[in-house]
């Protein structure tokens, strides 16, 4: 055989490798051992999003707030959060957590409370876009009509700011999705560190084992991202906008 | 768990000495990758706006593929696995330098280069079609009217969001420790591990990342201010 042939069928031996781990890449050990690989990719990021959610939208509030002690340190808690790397994010907690609380914290636990910091303060920029985007007349008119601040925001702004923001929401977890990649550099058993865990103990096929698990982590994000475009269109006919065309 | 701060250890001995050099090496890391990632995003832009479906076809592929996975995944790819397919007179100008390094700039470009791309495409839509239209009604070809009339518009438009991608590069070639170059978030862990200070040792790092993040949001307000003129309309 020529030199091509014998590349390009060597493209296609290594692959049981890949077969004979699947299950490992997907729920790692369990149920005999801890839960890892794909399954723990999408727990954290659950978990994660859901955390930062709510942070997100109060730092938001604060952050759009008049009142300067309000919005200063939301203001800053933002601009700290995105000038830093996740990777810087997830060691403060890796090494803090532990000093702060007194006892062993699980990495797994570092982990996720380093993403629900970090994407708070980019689910906190949407949720201020979201209520500025809302047409000022909208408050004028609920505050005219005798609702107090409060209540405005809580019965007019953010129900219809929150339903705007739903496609951001969606980007922000897919971001998140593939942010808990990182976390293997703390130790914790999820589908990058699983795909390397394979790798060391084969030590073969490191372009097949990556090559798949680039495929896992590119369905569920473009399936998510397919979806948020879906969204987009169609809520784009149902917003308040500011000058009717 | 007790702890007690000790600042000046980590300005002692070569400590302080090895911050800096981990800053260059990022700087050095993400100033590369910005170039190159610049120069492929530019010939993916170009190629997802031809009319010759394949170059689409393969355009959007890239973007999307190297869009929705993870940066570390295609780091590892990179360094590990991607000896099957690169061809032999690469690999061996590969192993000649240094090869984390030249990975980590492989990685970091391939990848920014498809959200460059992304940035780059809005830029140019936003430019009215009769532009377009107007220079090949004139005789330009496609590529020099891409080149000569186009282009030059649409950089002035996607500055800011191209700045605010450099940004993002300057946070991700910290995954580029993964693989063992020596930026500044891989000398704040060696800091750690050899002073058991990690307090200081990651406060000190945090903060060189935040005055780059700050230096580099300051440009794009200042651009702002000054130089965007209201586009075409």
């Amino acid at each position: 055989m020529d030199t091509f042939t014998t590349w390009f069928f060597g493209l296609f031996t290594n692959w049981p490798v890949v077969w004979k781990n699947f299950d490992y890449l997907l729920i790692g050990a369990y149920p005999q051992g801890p839960l890892g690989g794909l399954a723990m990719s999408i727990v954290m990021a659950v978990i994660g999003i859901f955390g930062a959610f709510w942070i997100g939208l109060a730092v938001g509030l604060m952050r759009l707030s008049r009142k300067k002690w309000l919005s200063w340190p939301a203001l800053v808690y933002i601009e700290i959060i995105r000038g830093t790397p996740l990777l810087m994010v997830i060691f403060w907690f890796y090494f803090f957590a532990p000093i702060l609380l007194g006892q062993a914290v699980p990495e797994t636990h570092s982990a996720i409370a380093a993403f629900t910091v970090f994407t708070s303060a980019y689910v906190a920029e949407i949720v201020r876009a979201g209520v500025l985007a809302i047409p000022k007349g909208q408050t004028e008119a609920a505050r005219s009509s005798g609702l107090s601040h409060t209540q405005t925001m809580m019965y007019i702004i953010l129900p219809q700011a929150l339903r705007n923001m739903i496609p951001s929401f969606v980007n922000q977890f897919v971001s998140l999705t593939k942010d808990t990649s990182l976390a293997m550099i703390i130790n914790v058993n999820e589908l990058t560190l699983s795909a390397r865990h394979i790798y060391t103990r084969t030590m073969k096929a490191p372009m097949e084992i990556f090559l798949t698990i680039a495929v896992l982590y590119f369905i569920i994000c473009w399936v998510l991202t397919a979806f948020s475009r879906k969204l987009e269109r169609n809520m784009s006919r149902y917003q308040a906008r500011n000058n009717a065309h | 768990m007790h702890y007690t701060f000790n600042w000046s250890l980590i300005f002692s001995g070569n400590y302080g000495q090895w911050f800096l050099d981990g800053l260059v090496i990022t700087l050095q890391l993400s100033g590369l990758s910005i170039f190159f990632a610049l120069l492929l995003g530019t010939l993916l832009t170009i190629m997802r706006l031809s009319d010759f479906k394949p170059l689409v076809w393969f355009s959007v592929g890239y973007i999307e593929f190297f869009r929705n996975t993870p940066l570390v995944v295609q780091i590892f790819f990179w360094y590990f696995g991607s000896d099957p397919i690169l061809p032999d007179f690469f690999k061996q100008w590969l192993y000649q330098q240094n090869i984390e390094f030249a990975t980590g700039v492989i990685a970091l470009s391939t990848y920014t280069a498809a959200f460059i791309a992304e940035e780059l495409r809005s830029g140019i839509l936003s430019i009215p079609k009769t532009q377009l239209e107007a220079s090949r009604a004139t005789g330009l070809t496609f590529l020099q009217a891409m080149s000569y009339v186009i282009l030059p518009q649409a950089f002035r438009i996607v500055i800011p969001p191209l700045i605010s991608q450099f940004l993002n590069l300057i946070k991700n070639s910290s995954l580029a420790m993964t693989i063992g170059v020596m930026e500044l978030t891989y000398m704040a862990r060696q800091v750690e591990a050899h002073t058991f200070h990690g307090f200081e040792a990651f406060t000190v790092a945090t903060l060189m990342y935040l005055s780059l993040s700050l230096l580099v949001s300051l440009g794009i307000t200042q651009y702002n201010k000054k130089c965007l003129r209201v586009g075409y309309q």
